[in-house]
C-alpha cells in the first residue's frame, strides 16, 4: 500500500473486471421499490378488497330490484326521489350535520381560547376533563342521553319541574327530538375541535402577538387579524372533516330516536339501515347510502386541497 | 426628580392594571371552563349515579334522580357474574386485540413504504389512503353485508376482525406516514451504511424513533374497534357472538322492560378500558391527532 | 485502508439535471482529500455516489481495487459522518457506535473493545451511557466520528460535518478531525463549502464547480497557482480582486493597462509568459494581501503604484482592509493596521505584480 503522500495511485489492472456493469445499483434501486410495493401490499389488498370493491359493488346493488334478481337501472333512485320521507332524510341529514358542526366549531374555538389562557400544568387536567365525552364510545354515551331523555323518568324534566316548568317530551316531538340529536352530537364532538384548535393556537408564534401589541392591536383585533388568519386552514380542514363524519353519523339517531317520531329525525345512515338491513331491501338501502357520495366528494375535494396547500405552506 | 417619580408611578399603575386585567381574564377563563366541565361531565355522572341504584329506586320515581339515595354495587355484581355479559366483554377484547394487531402491522409496513421506499404509484396510493379515511362506515355497510354473507361470516364476530381494519388502517397509516416522514433521511442512510436491511431499519430505527406515533395509532385502532356500533348491529344477532356496544342494548332491554341500573353499570364497565387508556396515554394521542393537522 | 478512484463518473437526476458531469479522481491510500465548491457544484453528490447512496449514472468508482458501482452501501466497507450527525436518537452513545458492528455480528467483547478504543481516541468515555439528546453539538459530532472509527472501514466519508456548529467549535473540531486522521490514517473524503476548512484539513483539495473539477492539488499549490479564474476567486479570503485590463506593448515589454491613466509594466520574469497576449483584453487577478499602502512598503522590483479613492475602511486588528473602486470595479487591499487611509481620501497603493495572475476572460483559464 502506498503511504499517504501525494499523487494518484494507479489501481487500473487490479481488481475485478468491468463485467457486471449495467444494473447493480439499478437492481438495488429496483429491489428497493419492489420491497416498498410488497410492504404496501397488505394495505392495497385491504383497501381494494374491503373499500373499493364494496363501493363499486354498492353501485351495482343499487341498480337491482328488491329480490336482487333483475336490473332496474335508476329505478331505486327515482323511487327515493319521489318519497316525502326521503326528502325529509336529505333535509335532516344536512340540518343535523351543518348545525352540529357549526356549534362544535364555535364552542370548540371558545374552549380552546379559554384553555389557552390558563397555564400548562392545570391545563392538562382541564383538558382531560373536557375530553371525557369524546373518550367514551359514542354508542355507550348515547345510551345515557337516551336515559336522561326518557319520557317518564327524564332527569332533565325533574330539574325543570323543580322550577315549576312542565315536563318536555324530549324525544317525542319532531323538532325537539331533532334538537336532542344535535345536542348529543355537539356534546360528543366538541372536544375534538377543542384539541385541534388548541394545537393550532399553540403553533402561532408569540412574536406575532408581541408585534401586534406594539402595533397597538386590542385583544379583539389580535384575534381577528392574527389568530384567526393563522388558524384559518386548520379551522377549515377540521370543519370539513367533521362535516363528513357528522354527515355519516349513525349511532346517535339510531339509539335516541331510531328515526322517529314520524321519521322526523332519520338521517342517511339510519334510513339506509332501516331500509336495507331491517326491511331487507338491500338495493334500496345501497341507493340511500350512495346519495351521500356527491356531498362527501365535495367535502373530500376541499379537504384534500386544504391539506396539500397547508403542506406546501409549511414546506415553504 | 419628581417628574421621573410621577412617570414611574404612572408606569407602575399601568403595569398593575395590566396585571389585574390578566388576572381577571384568568379567573374568567376558569369560571367559564368550570361551567363547560359541569355540562360535559353531566352524562357520565348520571351514568354513575344510575348504576348505583336498584330497579326499585329507579321505578319509585321519588326525590332527586341525580343522587343515588341508597347506593349499591348490586348491578355491577350481577353483571360480572352474568355469563352473557362476560361473553360480550371477552368478544370485545378478542376482536379489539386482533384488530389492533392486524391494523398496526398493515399500517406500519405501508407507512414505511409510502414515507420512505416509494414505488410507482405510491403517491397516488398515499392520497387514496387519505380519501379512504374520509369514507364513512355508513356508506359501505350494505355491500359489506353481502360480502360478509358470501364469506359465511354473518353472525360471527370474525367478520368484525376483517372489517374493522378498514376503519383503522387509513388513519393509522396517515399518522405513521407523518411520523416516519419527520425522521431525517440521513438516519436511514446512516443505517444503510451501518449495514441494516430495510426491515432491520424499520424495526430497529423507525419504530423505536416513532414510538409516540405508534402509540397514537394504536390508541386510534383500539378506539375504533372497541366503540363501533353499526357493524355488530348489522351483522351479529346471537349473544354468543355479540360485542359490548350492541350486546348491552339487546340483552338488557327486553321489550318494554328497561333495566336502567344494569344498563348504566354495563355502560360504565364497557367505557372503562378506553377511559383508562386515555388517562395514561392522552398526550400521545392528542399529539398524534394534531400533528396530522398542524404539520400538514 | 484503500484507494478510491472515480473514473469519468456522471450523475443525471430523473428530471434530467446533470449534477456531476464526468469526474476523474484518484485518491491514494491514507490520503485526506477535501471536495470543496459552492452549493450545487456536485461535491455532495460525488460523495454520496462513493457511499452508494446515489446511483452512478455513468462511469466507475473503485474502492480498494474493486468496482463498487453495483455494491450496496453496507458492503462497500465505508463509514460516513453526516452534517446533522444522524445519531439514532433512541440509542445510547455506546449503542450508536456499536450498531454497525452488531449488525455485522461481531462478538460482544470485540464490540466493547472497539467502542472503548474509539471513545479513548475521541475522549468521550464519560458519555457512553447518554442519549444523543443529552449531548452538545460538539459531543454529537464526536460520537458521529466514533461511529465511523469503530467500523475500521476502508474509507471515511464526511459530508459537511462542521456546518451545524458555531464558529468557535468549528475551529476546534477541525483540529480534532485532523488529529483523528493522523492517528487512524484511514483514507478520507471530506466535503465542505468552506475553503478555510478545505485548506487546513486537506492533503489535496479538489475544487469543484458546476459538476466538474476545476483543479486538484495541495492547498498551497491552489493558493499560489490557481488554474482557473473560479479557483482563484474561491480560494482565499477576502477573495482575489479581478480587474479587466488590456495588454499593451510599452517599449517592447508587456504591460497591463488598467484605465486611461494607469498602465503597469509586468515584472521581468513574466515577460516571456505574457508576451503572446499583446493587445488582448484580459483579466488581472491580485489578492488583497498583494496590495498595500504605498507609504508602508519598501519598494521592490515588480511593485507598481495605483492611486485610488478609499470607500470603506475595516480595521480587523492585525490588519486593516481598505475597500475602493477602480473604474467601477470593487477592489480590496490589506494594509498595515497603522494605515492612514480614511474614507473619501486618495490612497496611494502598491500592487505586487510578482504575485499577479492573468486570465483569459473567455476560457477563464489562468495563463
Amino acid at each position: 500500500m502506498a503511504d499517504g503522500s501525494t499523487g494518484a495511485v494507479g489501481v487500473l489492472g487490479s481488481g475485478r473486471p468491468v463485467a457486471a456493469r449495467p444494473g447493480g445499483m439499478q437492481r438495488f434501486a429496483r429491489r428497493r421499490s419492489t420491497i416498498g410495493f410488497l410492504l404496501a401490499l397488505p394495505l392495497i389488498l385491504l383497501i381494494g378488497g374491503l373499500v373499493v370493491y364494496p363501493a363499486i359493488y354498492a353501485v351495482w346493488l343499487s341498480l337491482l330490484n328488491k329480490q336482487m334478481t333483475k336490473f332496474v337501472g335508476l329505478a331505486n333512485f327515482r323511487y327515493l326521489m319521489q318519497r316525502d320521507t326521503f326528502h325529509l332524510v336529505i333535509f335532516q341529514s344536512c340540518l343535523f350535520a351543518i348545525t352540529a358542526v357549526f356549534f362544535k366549531a364555535l364552542i370548540g374555538l371558545i374552549l380552546a381560547h379559554l384553555m389557552h389562557n390558563i397555564s400548562g400544568r392545570s391545563q392538562r387536567i382541564w383538558r382531560g376533563l373536557l375530553l371525557v365525552p369524546w373518550v367514551i364510545p359514542e354508542a355507550l354515551s348515547t345510551l345515557t342521553w337516551w336515559w336522561m331523555f326518557d319520557p317518564s323518568y327524564s332527569s332533565f324534566n325533574w330539574i325543570l319541574n323543580q322550577f315549576g316548568i312542565a315536563s318536555v317530551p324530549w324525544l317525542g316531538v319532531g323538532w325537539i327530538a331533532r334538537f336532542c340529536t344535535i345536542l348529543v352530537n355537539v356534546w360528543y364532538g366538541t372536544p375534538f375541535f377543542m384539541i385541534m384548535y388548541l394545537a393550532a393556537l399553540k403553533s402561532v408564534p408569540d412574536q406575532l402577538y408581541e408585534a401586534a401589541s406594539i402595533d397597538g392591536a386590542s385583544a379583539w383585533q389580535k384575534l381577528r387579524f392574527v389568530t384567526l388568519p393563522m388558524m384559518r386552514n386548520i379551522i377549515s380542514i377540521t370543519v370539513l372533516f367533521s362535516l363528513i363524519v357528522t354527515f355519516g353519523d349513525f349511532d346517535i339517531v339510531r339509539i335516541l330516536t331510531n328515526g322517529g317520531p314520524l321519521d322526523m329525525t332519520h338521517v342517511f345512515a339510519t334510513y339506509a339501515f332501516q331500509v336495507g338491513i331491517q326491511s331487507g331491501d338491500i338495493p334500496l338501502g345501497a341507493a340511500v347510502s350512495l346519495f351521500m357520495v356527491p356531498i362527501l366528494a365535495v367535502g373530500a375535494f376541499f379537504i384534500l386541497r386544504g391539506v396539500t396547500r397547508r403542506t406546501q405552506e409549511m414546506g415553504a | 426628580m419628581s417628574a421621573t417619580t410621577a412617570g414611574n408611578l404612572a408606569a407602575r399603575k399601568r403595569g398593575n392594571s395590566q396585571k389585574s386585567q390578566r388576572r381577571w381574564a384568568l379567573w374568567g377563563s376558569y369560571a367559564a371552563l368550570t361551567v363547560f366541565v359541569i355540562g360535559f361531565l353531566t352524562p357520565p355522572y348520571y351514568t354513575l349515579m344510575t348504576s348505583l341504584k336498584t330497579s326499585a329506586e329507579i321505578g319509585a320515581e321519588k326525590g332527586n334522580p341525580w343522587i343515588a339515595h341508597h347506593p349499591t354495587l348490586a348491578n355491577f355484581w350481577w353483571l360480572i357474574t352474568y355469563p352473557n355479559f362476560q361473553r360480550y366483554y371477552l368478544n370485545s377484547v378478542i376482536v379489539t386485540i386482533l384488530v389492533v394487531a392486524v391494523s398496526m402491522v398493515i399500517s406500519v409496513l405501508a407507512a414505511f413504504s409510502l414515507a420512505r421506499m416509494g414505488f410507482k404509484g405510491s403517491k397516488t396510493l398515499g392520497t387514496g389512503v387519505f380519501l379512504t379515511y374520509l369514507i364513512p362506515q355508513s356508506l359501505l355497510f350494505i355491500p359489506l353485508f353481502q360480502i360478509i354473507g358470501w364469506l359465511g361470516l354473518i353472525n360471527s364476530f370474525w367478520c368484525l376482525v376483517i372489517i374493522y381494519p378498514t376503519l383503522a388502517v387509513p388513519f393509522c397509516t396517515w399518522i405513521m406516514i407523518g411520523y416516519f416522514g419527520s425522521i431525517p433521511k440521513e438516519l436511514d442512510e446512516a443505517a444503510l451504511i451501518d449495514g441494516a436491511g430495510y426491515l432491520q431499519m424499520l424495526w430497529q430505527i423507525f419504530i423505536p424513533v416513532a414510538m409516540p406515533g405508534i402509540i397514537a395509532a394504536t390508541i386510534f385502532a383500539f378506539t375504533v374497534s372497541w366503540g363501533n356500533f353499526i357493524y355488530p348491529l348489522a351483522y351479529l344477532y346471537t349473544s354468543s357472538q355479540e360485542v359490548l356496544t350492541v350486546g348491552i342494548v339487546s340483552d338488557l332491554i327486553r321489550g318494554d322492560v328497561f333495566e336502567w341500573g344494569k344498563i348504566m353499570a354495563a355502560n360504565l364497565l364497557a367505557s372503562a378500558p378506553p377511559i383508562i387508556i386515555y388517562a395514561f396515554l392522552m398526550d400521545y394521542y392528542v399529539a398524534g391527532l394534531t400533528a396530522g393537522a398542524t404539520k400538514g | 485502508m484503500a484507494e478510491v478512484s472515480c473514473r469519468k463518473i456522471f450523475k443525471v437526476y430523473d428530471g434530467g439535471v446533470q449534477a456531476v458531469k464526468g469526474i476523474d479522481l484518484e485518491i491514494a491510500d491514507q490520503e485526506f482529500v477535501v471536495l470543496v465548491g459552492p452549493s450545487g457544484c456536485g461535491k455532495s453528490t460525488t460523495l454520496r455516489m462513493i457511499a452508494g447512496l446515489e446511483e452512478i449514472s455513468d462511469g466507475e468508482i473503485w474502492i480498494g481495487g474493486d468496482v463498487v458501482n453495483d455494491i450496496p452501501p453496507r458492503d462497500r466497507d465505508i463509514a460516513m459522518v453526516f452534517q446533522n450527525y444522524a445519531l439514532y436518537p433512541h440509542m445510547s452513545v455506546f449503542d450508536n457506535m456499536a450498531f454497525g458492528l452488531k449488525l455485522r455480528k461481531f462478538p460482544k467483547d470485540e464490540i466493547k473493545r472497539r467502542v472503548d478504543e474509539a471513545a479513548r481516541i475521541l475522549d468521550i468515555h464519560v458519555l457512553l451511557e447518554r442519549k444523543p439528546k443529552a449531548l452538545s453539538g460538539g459531543q454529537r459530532q464526536r460520537v458521529a466520528m466514533g461511529r465511523a472509527i469503530v467500523r475500521n472501514p476502508k474509507v471515511f466519508l464526511f459530508d459537511e460535518p462542521l456546518s451545524n456548529l458555531d464558529a468557535k467549535l468549528r475551529v476546534q473540531m477541525r483540529t480534532e478531525i485532523k488529529k483523528v486522521h493522523q492517528t487512524v490514517r484511514t483514507t478520507t473524503v471530506y466535503v465542505t463549502h468552506d475553503q478555510v476548512e478545505a485548506m487546513t484539513l486537506a492533503d489535496r483539495v479538489v475544487v469543484m464547480n458546476q459538476g466538474l473539477i476545476e483543479q486538484v492539488g495541495p492547498p498551497q499549490e491552489l493558493y499560489h497557482n490557481p488554474a482557473t479564474r473560479f479557483v482563484a476567486g474561491f480560494i482565499g479570503s477576502p477573495a482575489m480582486n479581478f480587474l479587466p485590463v488590456r495588454m499593451e506593448d510599452v517599449g517592447g515589454r508587456p504591460a497591463v493597462r488598467i484605465n486611461a491613466t494607469t498602465s503597469l509594466a509586468v515584472p521581468d520574469q513574466r515577460v516571456a509568459r505574457y508576451a503572446p497576449f499583446q493587445g488582448r483584453e484580459m483579466l488581472l487577478g491580485v489578492r488583497p494581501e498583494h496590495m498595500f499602502d504605498y507609504r508602508d512598503a519598501n519598494q521592490k522590483p515588480g511593485f507598481a503604484r495605483i492611486d485610488a479613492a478609499v470607500d470603506v475602511v475595516e480595521p480587523m486588528g492585525m490588519e486593516t482592509l481598505v475597500h475602493f473602486f477602480i473604474d467601477g470595479t470593487p477592489v480590496c487591499a490589506r494594509c498595515e493596521p497603522s494605515t492612514a487611509a480614511a474614507p473619501g481620501e486618495l490612497l496611494p497603493l502598491t500592487v505586487d505584480l510578482n504575485n499577479m495572475h492573468l486570465m483569459d476572460p473567455a476560457s477563464g483559464r489562468v495563463v
